[in-house]
């Protein structure tokens, strides 16, 4: 038994170096050639350079990955079904459509209020997601994604409605194109004093693993989580609060990331299962690994220019789907 | 003891139990039987409260069911409901340990690891301990969920058609774990059962439902009668004794 727990932190150790090492390696990738020999001799326009710019890329990276990583788990759990996520839920439109509200009625107002507003946007939008799927009679694994998706659709469409009547499809990105929107996930424009509003999904992540046994007992459904004794509505309305924190959080920060909710949880639990006190590190850890990997690939291949970080995420993660799907027979 | 007064409970107008009074005694196993759509399930529900009555009182060791706090209350009362479905992968000590959540929140000490010991030993479940849960077949599934429903620790344990899609040998073998249950640790088990001979040879008491009335409420004995089940059921009986057991015949 001891050993099994010993070796299971070991893993984990793991894969927090891992972290720690793809985060270094992400630090000293740019077009301004910099060398930890510079760093370390306090060479003053590489340390600023590092402080201004590579620091707040690589954290928010890692928070990011962390937090999308979460949110796909938790809705997972909330909706008991794996294909589920912020992608799948309309979520992330939500948050987009958030921020297009706050671009039409308060341009002026300060980041913290805009991101507030996306935050009500994105759990409204979350709990009437929730009480759509509760009244659908066919529950199947997935329809209920599908439904996410059209769901996604409609709010889509209002926002690019608002946004072509004021003029501002440019920035809002609604036609779902890659063409340089900001709202597109993008990490080359983070720089110090404007990422900073990514660190709100870490209260999001505590709480998470706080209440870790509760989302697995809420995966399992309202009665047995009734029979458990556990206050189903109240745990479900903190998961919800915590996924729509995080996700308003990371899309008024760096766009809107892609897939990675979906991908990691599912191979998470495909190797470590369900149990999320023992998974949600796991998971968490990984979502940071995967998505330094992506943007340490996407900065390279096309050096001095970046491939964009949602079309890494697809490649990389539908082709480790698809190797998984391929062992799994 | 479990005291239901005036319970009904209704869907879309439609009383599906109506005006049900029951003293259900302490330390039994009492098997709640009748047709399809007598309201046994709802009955069984309503108790466990996974359904809210719309009448009516639940009366659990002399307190208001309703003054019970939720976590209070999944340290008294347990129900095992006929599809468990888990769309989870855990591992089988995971799922039973989850049994122990209204005491631990999750977080296990010492007693809790001994009774999720001791239900993986009762259902023999302590070689299956480290396997997926969905890996399993259909017996060793209601064994697993079984046992977690063992390891709650809840003086009243309620099963919703425990023996559903299980062949005879894990019936028996079910209902064998249940008799030294209520033997052993001395649980009240309350039971809804289609088969009317695993009622009659495995539980203390009867109660017959019929669209959503208590038709008949009695020790084993009394209510294995042609008369009664005719009347419960709408078809023949003949009844026969082996052992001072009673063995129902309804294939005519």
């Amino acid at each position: 038994m001891n050993v099994i727990k010993n070796y299971n932190t070991l893993k984990l150790f793991g894969l927090a170096a891992l972290v720690l090492v793809l985060a270094i390696v992400s630090l000293f990738i740019g077009v301004k050639n910099i060398s930890p020999l510079q760093v370390l001799n306090w060479n003053k326009q590489e340390v600023m350079l590092l402080t201004i710019s590579r620091f707040p890329r690589t954290i928010a990276l890692v928070i990011t990955g962390v937090g999308m990583s979460i949110c796909g788990l938790i809705m997972q759990q909330i909706t008991q079904n794996k294909f589920v996520s912020p992608t799948t839920s309309g979520s992330l439109d939500a948050a987009k459509l958030g921020i297009l509200t706050t671009l039409i009625v308060i341009p002026q107002e300060q980041a913290l209020v805009k991101l507030i507003v996306s935050f009500l946007v994105t759990f409204s939008a979350s709990l009437l997601f929730i009480k759509i799927i509760n009244n659908l009679k066919h529950k199947s694994i997935v329809f209920v994604p599908i439904v996410g998706l059209l769901f996604g659709g409609i709010i889509n469409s209002i926002t690019s409605f608002f946004a072509y009547k004021f003029n501002i499809v440019q920035d809002v990105g609604a036609t779902r194109d890659m063409s340089g929107s900001w709202l597109m996930g993008d990490f080359s424009g983070i720089l110090q004093g404007n990422y900073e509003a990514v660190y709100l999904c870490l209260p999001a992540v505590v709480i998470t693993y706080v209440y870790a046994s509760k989302f697995t007992v809420i995966g399992m459904g309202k009665e047995v989580s009734l029979n458990l004794g556990l206050n189903y509505s109240s745990v479900l309305n903190i998961g919800l609060l915590c996924v729509s924190l995080t996700i308003s959080a990371i899309v008024v920060t760096v766009g809107i990331i892609p897939f990675l909710g979906l991908v990691i949880p599912n191979i998470i639990s495909h190797f470590k299962g369900d149990n999320l006190k023992a998974t949600l590190p796991y998971t968490a850890l990984f979502g940071a690994a995967f998505l330094l990997v992506c943007d340490i690939i996407g900065r390279l291949i096309i050096f001095p220019f970046e491939v964009p970080i949602g079309l890494m995420i697809g490649l990389v993660g539908g082709f480790s789907f698809l190797i998984l799907l391929i062992k799994k027979q | 003891m479990i005291s239901l007064k005036n319970i009904t409970k209704t869907y879309k107008n439609t009383p599906v139990v109506k005006n049900v009074t029951l003293e259900l005694p302490k330390g039994k196993i009492i098997s709640l039987v009748g047709s399809n759509g007598a309201g046994k399930s709802t009955l069984l529900g309503v108790i466990a409260r996974v359904l809210n009555p719309d009448d009516g009182q639940i009366i659990i060791n002399e307190r208001n069911i309703e003054d019970y706090k939720t976590r209070l209350l999944a340290q008294h009362i347990s129900i095992l409901k006929q599809s468990n479905h888990l769309n989870l992968k855990l591992a089988v000590k995971e799922l039973v340990a989850f049994g122990r959540f209204p005491y631990s929140q999750g977080k296990l000490n010492t007693t809790d690891q001994e009774k999720i010991n001791e239900a993986l030993t009762f259902l023999e479940l302590d070689d299956l301990k480290d396997r997926y849960v969905d890996e399993l077949s259909g017996g060793q599934k209601q064994r697993v969920f079984l046992a977690m429903v063992v390891a709650q620790d809840t003086d009243y344990i309620l099963l919703d058609e425990p023996l559903n899609n299980l062949d005879m040998k894990h019936s028996v073998q079910i209902m064998k774990t249940l008799q030294a249950l209520c033997k052993q640790k001395g649980k009240t088990i309350i039971m809804v059962v289609h088969d009317i001979n695993f009622a009659s040879q495995y539980s203390h008491y009867i109660a017959a439902l019929k669209s959503g009335e208590i038709k008949y409420f009695g020790k084993t004995q009394d209510i294995i009668e042609p008369k009664k089940l005719k009347d419960v059921f709408d078809i023949d009986f003949e009844i026969l004794e082996h052992n001072n057991k009673k063995i129902c015949n309804y294939f005519n």
